[in-house]
Protein backbone atom coordinates (compact mmCIF):
# COMPACT_ATOMS: atom_id res chain seq x y z
CA UNK A 1 0.00 0.00 0.00
CA UNK A 2 1.42 3.34 -0.95
CA UNK A 3 0.28 5.64 1.77
CA UNK A 4 3.06 8.12 1.17
CA UNK A 5 1.23 9.54 -1.80
CA UNK A 6 -0.04 12.90 -0.68
CA UNK A 7 -3.74 13.62 -0.82
CA UNK A 8 -4.06 17.05 -2.38
CA UNK A 9 -6.68 18.97 -0.52
CA UNK A 10 -8.09 22.16 -1.89
CA UNK A 11 -7.59 25.20 0.34
CA UNK A 12 -11.31 25.03 1.11
CA UNK A 13 -11.03 21.50 2.48
CA UNK A 14 -12.16 21.29 6.08
CA UNK A 15 -9.21 21.12 8.43
CA UNK A 16 -10.31 17.91 10.11
CA UNK A 17 -10.06 16.02 6.86
CA UNK A 18 -6.45 17.14 6.58
CA UNK A 19 -6.04 15.98 10.17
CA UNK A 20 -7.45 12.55 9.52
CA UNK A 21 -5.34 12.10 6.42
CA UNK A 22 -2.25 13.24 8.29
CA UNK A 23 -3.15 10.87 11.09
CA UNK A 24 -3.39 8.06 8.61
CA UNK A 25 0.10 8.86 7.37
CA UNK A 26 1.44 9.08 10.89
CA UNK A 27 -0.04 5.78 11.98
CA UNK A 28 0.38 3.81 8.81
CA UNK A 29 2.84 0.99 9.22
CA UNK A 30 2.21 0.79 12.95
CA UNK A 31 -1.14 -0.86 12.51
CA UNK A 32 -2.71 2.20 14.06
CA UNK A 33 -4.73 3.11 11.02
CA UNK A 34 -8.05 1.65 12.09
CA UNK A 35 -7.60 3.08 15.55
CA UNK A 36 -6.97 6.58 14.36
CA UNK A 37 -9.96 6.33 12.06
CA UNK A 38 -12.13 5.08 14.87
CA UNK A 39 -11.00 7.90 17.12
CA UNK A 40 -11.57 10.58 14.56
CA UNK A 41 -15.04 9.14 14.09
CA UNK A 42 -15.89 8.24 10.52
CA UNK A 43 -19.20 10.07 10.76
CA UNK A 44 -17.28 13.31 10.99
CA UNK A 45 -16.94 13.37 7.21
CA UNK A 46 -19.19 15.78 5.43
CA UNK A 47 -20.45 15.28 1.91
CA UNK A 48 -17.86 17.89 0.85
CA UNK A 49 -15.01 15.76 2.20
CA UNK A 50 -16.32 12.71 0.40
CA UNK A 51 -16.60 14.68 -2.85
CA UNK A 52 -12.94 15.69 -2.53
CA UNK A 53 -11.96 12.11 -1.87
CA UNK A 54 -13.90 10.76 -4.86
CA UNK A 55 -12.30 13.42 -7.06
CA UNK A 56 -8.84 12.54 -5.74
CA UNK A 57 -9.40 8.87 -6.55
CA UNK A 58 -10.78 9.75 -9.98
CA UNK A 59 -7.99 12.17 -10.86
CA UNK A 60 -4.95 10.26 -9.58
CA UNK A 61 -6.02 7.00 -7.94
CA UNK A 62 -5.26 8.48 -4.55
CA UNK A 63 -5.16 5.59 -2.08
CA UNK A 64 -5.43 7.62 1.10
CA UNK A 65 -8.57 9.27 -0.23
CA UNK A 66 -9.88 5.86 -1.27
CA UNK A 67 -9.29 4.62 2.27
CA UNK A 68 -11.48 7.42 3.61
CA UNK A 69 -14.25 6.45 1.16
CA UNK A 70 -13.85 2.80 2.06
CA UNK A 71 -14.09 3.43 5.79
CA UNK A 72 -17.18 5.54 5.35
CA UNK A 73 -19.09 3.59 2.71
CA UNK A 74 -18.06 -0.08 2.79
CA UNK A 75 -19.61 -0.70 6.26
CA UNK A 76 -22.81 1.06 5.16
CA UNK A 77 -23.01 -0.86 1.90
CA UNK A 78 -22.51 -4.05 3.89
CA UNK A 79 -25.38 -3.01 6.17
CA UNK A 80 -27.54 -2.25 3.11
CA UNK A 81 -26.95 -5.72 1.65
CA UNK A 82 -27.58 -7.44 5.01
CA UNK A 83 -30.88 -5.57 5.25
CA UNK A 84 -31.80 -7.01 1.87
CA UNK A 85 -31.55 -10.45 3.45
CA UNK A 86 -28.03 -11.65 2.68
CA UNK A 87 -25.44 -13.33 4.88
CA UNK A 88 -22.60 -11.28 6.37
CA UNK A 89 -20.17 -12.98 4.03
CA UNK A 90 -22.19 -12.24 0.89
CA UNK A 91 -22.73 -8.70 2.08
CA UNK A 92 -19.02 -8.16 2.62
CA UNK A 93 -18.21 -9.57 -0.82
CA UNK A 94 -20.71 -7.22 -2.42
CA UNK A 95 -19.39 -4.26 -0.45
CA UNK A 96 -15.91 -5.12 -1.75
CA UNK A 97 -17.21 -5.46 -5.28
CA UNK A 98 -18.94 -2.09 -4.98
CA UNK A 99 -15.73 -0.43 -3.77
CA UNK A 100 -13.80 -1.98 -6.68
CA UNK A 101 -16.32 -0.40 -9.05
CA UNK A 102 -15.95 2.89 -7.17
CA UNK A 103 -12.18 2.76 -7.73
CA UNK A 104 -12.65 2.01 -11.44
CA UNK A 105 -15.41 4.54 -12.07
CA UNK A 106 -14.37 7.42 -9.80
CA UNK A 107 -13.24 9.40 -12.87
CA UNK A 108 -16.87 9.52 -14.01
CA UNK A 109 -18.18 11.01 -10.77
CA UNK A 110 -19.63 14.48 -11.34
CA UNK A 111 -20.22 16.47 -8.15
CA UNK A 112 -22.58 18.82 -9.99
CA UNK A 113 -24.93 15.93 -10.75
CA UNK A 114 -24.97 13.71 -7.68
CA UNK A 115 -23.98 13.54 -4.04
CA UNK A 116 -21.37 10.87 -3.24
CA UNK A 117 -23.96 8.85 -1.28
CA UNK A 118 -26.37 8.92 -4.25
CA UNK A 119 -23.60 7.79 -6.59
CA UNK A 120 -22.55 4.99 -4.23
CA UNK A 121 -26.15 3.91 -3.77
CA UNK A 122 -26.61 3.51 -7.53
CA UNK A 123 -23.50 1.36 -7.87
CA UNK A 124 -24.43 -0.84 -4.90
CA UNK A 125 -28.05 -1.15 -6.08
CA UNK A 126 -27.09 -2.25 -9.60
CA UNK A 127 -24.56 -4.76 -8.31
CA UNK A 128 -26.99 -6.33 -5.89
CA UNK A 129 -29.69 -6.63 -8.59
CA UNK A 130 -27.11 -8.37 -10.78
CA UNK A 131 -25.85 -10.57 -7.95
CA UNK A 132 -29.13 -11.68 -6.43
CA UNK A 133 -31.73 -11.46 -9.18
CA UNK A 134 -29.36 -12.04 -12.13
CA UNK A 135 -31.10 -9.14 -13.81
CA UNK A 136 -29.91 -5.91 -15.35
CA UNK A 137 -31.01 -2.49 -14.23
CA UNK A 138 -31.73 -0.83 -17.60
CA UNK A 139 -30.71 2.83 -17.63
CA UNK A 140 -31.01 5.75 -20.03
CA UNK A 141 -27.84 6.97 -21.66
CA UNK A 142 -27.04 10.62 -20.99
CA UNK A 143 -25.14 10.76 -24.32
CA UNK A 144 -27.82 9.10 -26.43
CA UNK A 145 -28.69 11.51 -29.30
CA UNK A 146 -32.34 10.46 -28.86
CA UNK A 147 -32.44 11.70 -25.26
CA UNK A 148 -34.69 14.72 -24.84
CA UNK A 149 -32.80 17.25 -22.72
CA UNK A 150 -34.39 19.18 -19.86
CA UNK A 151 -35.65 22.65 -20.63
CA UNK A 152 -33.08 25.23 -19.61
CA UNK A 153 -34.07 26.99 -16.39
CA UNK A 154 -33.38 30.67 -15.88
CA UNK A 155 -29.98 31.03 -14.19
CA UNK A 156 -31.51 32.36 -10.96
CA UNK A 157 -33.65 29.24 -10.62
CA UNK A 158 -30.91 26.70 -11.02
CA UNK A 159 -30.65 24.79 -7.77
CA UNK A 160 -27.21 23.66 -6.84
CA UNK A 161 -26.64 20.02 -6.03
CA UNK A 162 -25.76 20.79 -2.41
CA UNK A 163 -28.85 22.89 -1.94
CA UNK A 164 -31.10 20.22 -3.43
CA UNK A 165 -29.62 17.77 -0.93
CA UNK A 166 -30.54 20.05 1.95
CA UNK A 167 -34.06 20.47 0.59
CA UNK A 168 -34.51 16.74 0.25
CA UNK A 169 -33.32 16.08 3.80
CA UNK A 170 -35.71 18.71 5.12
CA UNK A 171 -38.57 17.20 3.12
CA UNK A 172 -37.77 13.68 4.35
CA UNK A 173 -37.68 14.88 7.94
CA UNK A 174 -41.26 16.08 7.60
CA UNK A 175 -42.72 12.86 6.21
CA UNK A 176 -45.05 10.97 8.58
CA UNK A 177 -43.47 7.80 9.99
CA UNK A 178 -45.84 5.44 8.12
CA UNK A 179 -44.71 6.92 4.80
CA UNK A 180 -41.04 6.88 5.81
CA UNK A 181 -41.46 3.24 6.82
CA UNK A 182 -42.84 2.35 3.39
CA UNK A 183 -39.96 4.21 1.72
CA UNK A 184 -37.47 2.23 3.80
CA UNK A 185 -39.22 -1.03 2.93
CA UNK A 186 -39.07 -0.12 -0.77
CA UNK A 187 -35.35 0.55 -0.61
CA UNK A 188 -34.25 -2.18 1.77
CA UNK A 189 -36.53 -5.18 1.33
CA UNK A 190 -36.46 -5.71 -2.45
CA UNK A 191 -40.20 -6.25 -2.14
CA UNK A 192 -42.77 -5.53 -4.78
CA UNK A 193 -45.53 -3.25 -3.57
CA UNK A 194 -47.79 -6.31 -3.46
CA UNK A 195 -45.32 -8.09 -1.17
CA UNK A 196 -45.10 -5.02 1.07
CA UNK A 197 -48.90 -5.01 1.30
CA UNK A 198 -48.90 -8.69 2.34
CA UNK A 199 -46.06 -8.07 4.79
CA UNK A 200 -47.89 -5.18 6.49
CA UNK A 201 -51.29 -6.79 6.02
CA UNK A 202 -52.77 -3.70 4.35
CA UNK A 203 -54.38 -3.45 0.91
CA UNK A 204 -52.12 -2.94 -2.12
CA UNK A 205 -54.05 0.22 -2.98
CA UNK A 206 -53.16 1.68 0.42
CA UNK A 207 -49.46 0.93 -0.08
CA UNK A 208 -49.51 2.62 -3.46
CA UNK A 209 -51.47 5.64 -2.33
CA UNK A 210 -49.21 6.17 0.72
CA UNK A 211 -46.10 5.91 -1.43
CA UNK A 212 -47.61 8.29 -3.98
CA UNK A 213 -48.44 10.68 -1.17
CA UNK A 214 -44.86 10.52 0.10
CA UNK A 215 -43.49 11.18 -3.39
CA UNK A 216 -45.91 14.05 -3.96
CA UNK A 217 -44.87 15.62 -0.66
CA UNK A 218 -41.18 15.27 -1.43
CA UNK A 219 -41.77 16.77 -4.85
CA UNK A 220 -43.89 19.63 -3.57
CA UNK A 221 -41.50 20.47 -0.76
CA UNK A 222 -38.60 20.63 -3.19
CA UNK A 223 -40.57 22.75 -5.67
CA UNK A 224 -41.67 25.12 -2.88
CA UNK A 225 -38.09 25.52 -1.78
CA UNK A 226 -37.01 26.16 -5.36
CA UNK A 227 -39.70 28.79 -5.60
CA UNK A 228 -38.72 30.40 -2.30
CA UNK A 229 -35.14 30.42 -3.44
CA UNK A 230 -36.09 31.99 -6.77
CA UNK A 231 -38.27 34.58 -5.04
CA UNK A 232 -35.60 35.33 -2.49
CA UNK A 233 -33.06 36.00 -5.20
CA UNK A 234 -35.26 38.25 -7.25
CA UNK A 235 -36.31 40.37 -4.32
CA UNK B 1 -43.17 18.70 -27.14
CA UNK B 2 -43.47 18.02 -23.46
CA UNK B 3 -44.76 14.63 -22.40
CA UNK B 4 -48.02 14.85 -20.51
CA UNK B 5 -48.64 11.23 -19.44
CA UNK B 6 -46.00 9.97 -17.03
CA UNK B 7 -44.90 6.82 -15.22
CA UNK B 8 -46.86 6.49 -11.93
CA UNK B 9 -44.79 7.76 -8.99
CA UNK B 10 -44.74 4.44 -7.16
CA UNK B 11 -43.25 2.78 -10.24
CA UNK B 12 -40.54 5.48 -10.44
CA UNK B 13 -39.84 4.75 -6.79
CA UNK B 14 -39.59 0.98 -7.40
CA UNK B 15 -37.21 1.68 -10.31
CA UNK B 16 -34.98 3.97 -8.25
CA UNK B 17 -34.99 1.60 -5.27
CA UNK B 18 -34.08 -1.33 -7.51
CA UNK B 19 -37.11 -3.43 -6.62
CA UNK B 20 -38.84 -3.14 -10.01
CA UNK B 21 -38.28 -6.26 -12.14
CA UNK B 22 -36.30 -5.83 -15.35
CA UNK B 23 -39.19 -5.57 -17.85
CA UNK B 24 -40.76 -2.71 -15.85
CA UNK B 25 -37.38 -1.06 -15.42
CA UNK B 26 -36.89 -1.22 -19.19
CA UNK B 27 -40.04 0.79 -19.92
CA UNK B 28 -39.30 3.23 -17.09
CA UNK B 29 -35.75 3.84 -18.34
CA UNK B 30 -36.94 4.24 -21.95
CA UNK B 31 -39.50 6.82 -20.83
CA UNK B 32 -36.74 8.58 -18.85
CA UNK B 33 -34.85 9.08 -22.14
CA UNK B 34 -37.86 11.02 -23.42
CA UNK B 35 -38.98 12.81 -20.23
CA UNK B 36 -36.79 15.13 -18.18
CA UNK B 37 -39.55 15.54 -15.54
CA UNK B 38 -39.46 11.85 -14.61
CA UNK B 39 -35.63 11.90 -14.83
CA UNK B 40 -35.64 14.59 -12.15
CA UNK B 41 -38.00 12.57 -9.94
CA UNK B 42 -35.84 9.46 -10.27
CA UNK B 43 -32.75 11.56 -9.49
CA UNK B 44 -34.40 12.83 -6.31
CA UNK B 45 -35.53 9.36 -5.36
CA UNK B 46 -32.04 7.93 -5.83
CA UNK B 47 -30.88 10.74 -3.60
CA UNK B 48 -33.30 9.44 -0.95
CA UNK B 49 -31.63 6.05 -1.46
CA UNK B 50 -28.26 7.69 -0.86
CA UNK B 51 -29.50 9.42 2.30
CA UNK B 52 -31.00 6.17 3.61
CA UNK B 53 -27.75 4.33 2.82
CA UNK B 54 -25.80 7.00 4.67
CA UNK B 55 -28.10 6.75 7.70
CA UNK B 56 -27.62 2.97 8.15
CA UNK B 57 -25.73 1.73 11.19
CA UNK B 58 -22.36 0.63 9.74
CA UNK B 59 -21.53 -3.12 9.81
CA UNK B 60 -17.92 -3.90 10.68
CA UNK B 61 -15.89 -5.52 7.91
CA UNK B 62 -13.17 -8.09 8.51
CA UNK B 63 -9.89 -6.56 9.58
CA UNK B 64 -8.03 -7.28 6.37
CA UNK B 65 -10.90 -6.20 4.10
CA UNK B 66 -9.17 -3.06 2.81
CA UNK B 67 -5.84 -4.80 2.18
CA UNK B 68 -7.60 -7.64 0.36
CA UNK B 69 -9.44 -5.11 -1.75
CA UNK B 70 -6.29 -3.19 -2.69
CA UNK B 71 -4.55 -6.46 -3.62
CA UNK B 72 -7.52 -7.30 -5.83
CA UNK B 73 -7.44 -3.83 -7.39
CA UNK B 74 -3.69 -4.00 -7.99
CA UNK B 75 -4.04 -7.37 -9.71
CA UNK B 76 -6.58 -5.96 -12.18
CA UNK B 77 -4.61 -2.74 -12.77
CA UNK B 78 -5.62 -0.67 -15.77
CA UNK B 79 -9.31 -1.58 -15.69
CA UNK B 80 -10.47 2.03 -15.45
CA UNK B 81 -13.98 2.28 -16.82
CA UNK B 82 -14.57 5.03 -19.34
CA UNK B 83 -18.04 6.28 -20.21
CA UNK B 84 -19.44 4.23 -23.07
CA UNK B 85 -19.74 6.01 -26.40
CA UNK B 86 -23.34 6.04 -27.64
CA UNK B 87 -24.06 3.34 -30.22
CA UNK B 88 -25.23 5.94 -32.73
CA UNK B 89 -24.56 9.62 -33.43
CA UNK B 90 -27.91 10.36 -35.05
CA UNK B 91 -31.16 10.48 -33.10
CA UNK B 92 -33.01 7.20 -33.55
CA UNK B 93 -36.70 6.35 -33.15
CA UNK B 94 -35.90 3.86 -30.39
CA UNK B 95 -34.04 5.53 -27.53
CA UNK B 96 -31.72 3.70 -25.13
CA UNK B 97 -31.95 1.38 -23.31
CA UNK B 98 -34.68 -0.05 -25.59
CA UNK B 99 -32.47 0.16 -28.69
CA UNK B 100 -29.86 -2.11 -27.14
CA UNK B 101 -32.51 -4.57 -25.97
CA UNK B 102 -33.93 -5.06 -29.49
CA UNK B 103 -30.55 -4.89 -31.22
CA UNK B 104 -30.95 -1.69 -33.24
CA UNK B 105 -33.32 0.95 -34.49
CA UNK B 106 -36.61 0.37 -36.37
CA UNK B 107 -34.99 -0.90 -39.57
CA UNK B 108 -33.38 -3.77 -37.64
CA UNK B 109 -36.69 -5.13 -36.35
CA UNK B 110 -38.32 -8.38 -37.46
CA UNK B 111 -42.04 -7.99 -36.80
CA UNK B 112 -44.32 -10.94 -36.13
CA UNK B 113 -47.91 -10.94 -37.30
CA UNK B 114 -50.48 -10.53 -34.53
CA UNK B 115 -53.73 -10.46 -36.56
CA UNK B 116 -55.90 -7.52 -37.66
CA UNK B 117 -52.86 -5.96 -39.32
CA UNK B 118 -51.06 -5.59 -36.00
CA UNK B 119 -47.51 -6.84 -35.34
CA UNK B 120 -45.41 -7.47 -32.28
CA UNK B 121 -41.91 -8.37 -31.12
CA UNK B 122 -41.44 -9.97 -27.70
CA UNK B 123 -38.37 -8.54 -25.94
CA UNK B 124 -36.20 -10.91 -23.95
CA UNK B 125 -35.29 -9.90 -20.40
CA UNK B 126 -34.15 -12.05 -17.48
CA UNK B 127 -37.41 -11.14 -15.79
CA UNK B 128 -39.93 -14.01 -15.51
CA UNK B 129 -42.64 -11.93 -13.84
CA UNK B 130 -43.51 -9.57 -16.68
CA UNK B 131 -43.28 -9.49 -20.46
CA UNK B 132 -42.04 -6.57 -22.54
CA UNK B 133 -42.92 -6.30 -26.22
CA UNK B 134 -43.01 -3.87 -29.10
CA UNK B 135 -46.47 -3.47 -30.67
CA UNK B 136 -47.26 -2.00 -34.07
CA UNK B 137 -50.84 -1.05 -34.85
CA UNK B 138 -51.58 0.30 -38.37
CA UNK B 139 -52.61 3.96 -38.59
CA UNK B 140 -56.30 4.38 -37.84
CA UNK B 141 -56.80 0.82 -36.53
CA UNK B 142 -58.17 -0.13 -33.11
CA UNK B 143 -56.37 -2.44 -30.70
CA UNK B 144 -58.92 -5.16 -29.77
CA UNK B 145 -60.98 -4.31 -26.66
CA UNK B 146 -59.42 -5.90 -23.59
CA UNK B 147 -59.30 -5.75 -19.81
CA UNK B 148 -56.31 -6.73 -17.68
CA UNK B 149 -55.49 -9.40 -15.14
CA UNK B 150 -52.68 -7.29 -13.82
CA UNK B 151 -50.88 -4.10 -14.69
CA UNK B 152 -49.91 -2.77 -18.07
CA UNK B 153 -47.72 0.16 -19.07
CA UNK B 154 -47.58 1.34 -22.67
CA UNK B 155 -45.07 3.84 -24.04
CA UNK B 156 -45.74 5.46 -27.42
CA UNK B 157 -42.73 5.61 -29.74
CA UNK B 158 -44.28 6.56 -33.12
CA UNK B 159 -47.71 7.83 -34.12
CA UNK B 160 -50.34 8.11 -31.43
CA UNK B 161 -53.36 6.39 -29.95
CA UNK B 162 -56.46 7.65 -28.26
CA UNK B 163 -58.50 6.17 -25.41
CA UNK B 164 -61.27 7.65 -23.25
CA UNK B 165 -58.40 9.15 -21.21
CA UNK B 166 -57.14 11.22 -24.10
CA UNK B 167 -54.46 11.20 -26.74
CA UNK B 168 -51.10 9.50 -26.22
CA UNK B 169 -48.10 10.52 -28.32
CA UNK B 170 -44.36 9.82 -28.45
CA UNK B 171 -43.00 9.70 -24.92
CA UNK B 172 -46.43 9.33 -23.29
CA UNK B 173 -47.18 6.47 -20.91
CA UNK B 174 -50.57 4.85 -20.56
CA UNK B 175 -51.00 2.98 -17.27
CA UNK B 176 -53.79 0.40 -17.00
CA UNK B 177 -54.71 -2.17 -14.35
CA UNK B 178 -57.51 -4.63 -13.72
CA UNK B 179 -59.99 -1.80 -13.23
CA UNK B 180 -59.42 -0.52 -16.76
CA UNK B 181 -61.10 -1.76 -19.91
CA UNK B 182 -59.90 0.28 -22.82
CA UNK B 183 -60.02 0.30 -26.59
CA UNK B 184 -57.10 2.31 -27.86
CA UNK B 185 -57.35 3.48 -31.48
CA UNK B 186 -54.20 4.37 -33.42
CA UNK B 187 -54.10 7.88 -34.85
CA UNK B 188 -54.43 8.34 -38.62
CA UNK B 189 -51.04 10.04 -39.17
CA UNK B 190 -48.79 6.96 -39.12
CA UNK B 191 -48.47 3.44 -37.70
CA UNK B 192 -48.38 3.48 -33.93
CA UNK B 193 -45.40 1.67 -32.42
CA UNK B 194 -45.41 1.17 -28.65
CA UNK B 195 -43.37 -0.53 -26.00
CA UNK B 196 -45.78 -2.41 -23.74
CA UNK B 197 -45.12 -4.29 -20.50
CA UNK B 198 -47.67 -6.56 -18.84
CA UNK B 199 -47.37 -8.66 -15.72
CA UNK B 200 -50.18 -11.02 -16.71
CA UNK B 201 -51.85 -12.20 -19.92
CA UNK B 202 -54.36 -9.71 -21.34
CA UNK B 203 -58.04 -10.68 -21.11
CA UNK B 204 -59.46 -10.29 -24.60
CA UNK B 205 -63.21 -9.88 -24.78
CA UNK B 206 -63.98 -11.41 -28.12
CA UNK B 207 -63.91 -15.17 -28.50
CA UNK B 208 -61.79 -14.90 -31.64
CA UNK B 209 -59.11 -12.93 -29.83
CA UNK B 210 -59.27 -15.36 -26.88
CA UNK B 211 -58.78 -18.32 -29.17
CA UNK B 212 -55.65 -16.97 -30.83
CA UNK B 213 -54.21 -15.75 -27.55
CA UNK B 214 -52.38 -18.99 -26.61
CA UNK B 215 -50.70 -19.06 -30.00
CA UNK B 216 -49.44 -15.51 -30.17
CA UNK B 217 -48.11 -15.49 -26.63
CA UNK B 218 -49.92 -12.39 -25.37
ZN1 LIG C 1 -42.46 11.40 -17.43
Amino acid sequence: MNLKREIKLSPAAPSYLALVVNNMHAHAGQGGLEQSMAKSGEDAFSADDLVLCLQAVGARQDRAAFRVLFDHFAPRIKAYIIKLGCSHQQAEELAQETMTKVWNKAGQFDAAKAAPSTWMFRIARNLRIDAFRRENHPEFDQNDPSLIPAEERPADQVVEQKQSERQLLAAMAELPEEQMHLLRLSFFQDMSHGAIADHLNIPLGTVKSRLRLAMVKLRKKIDDNDQMQADGLSR
Amino acid sequence: MRTSHHIPDEMLLAYAAGSAPEAWSLIVATHLSLCSDCRAVVGNTEQIGGELLDSLTPETLSEDAFDLLMREIDSQAGKQELPKAPSTQIPSVLPEPLRSYVGGDLHALKWRRLGKGAFHIPIATKDQSAQARLLKVPAGNPVPMHGHNGEELTLVLTGSFTTHQGKFQRGDIEAADDSVEHMPVAGPEEDCICLAVTDAPLKFKSLGARLVQPFIGI
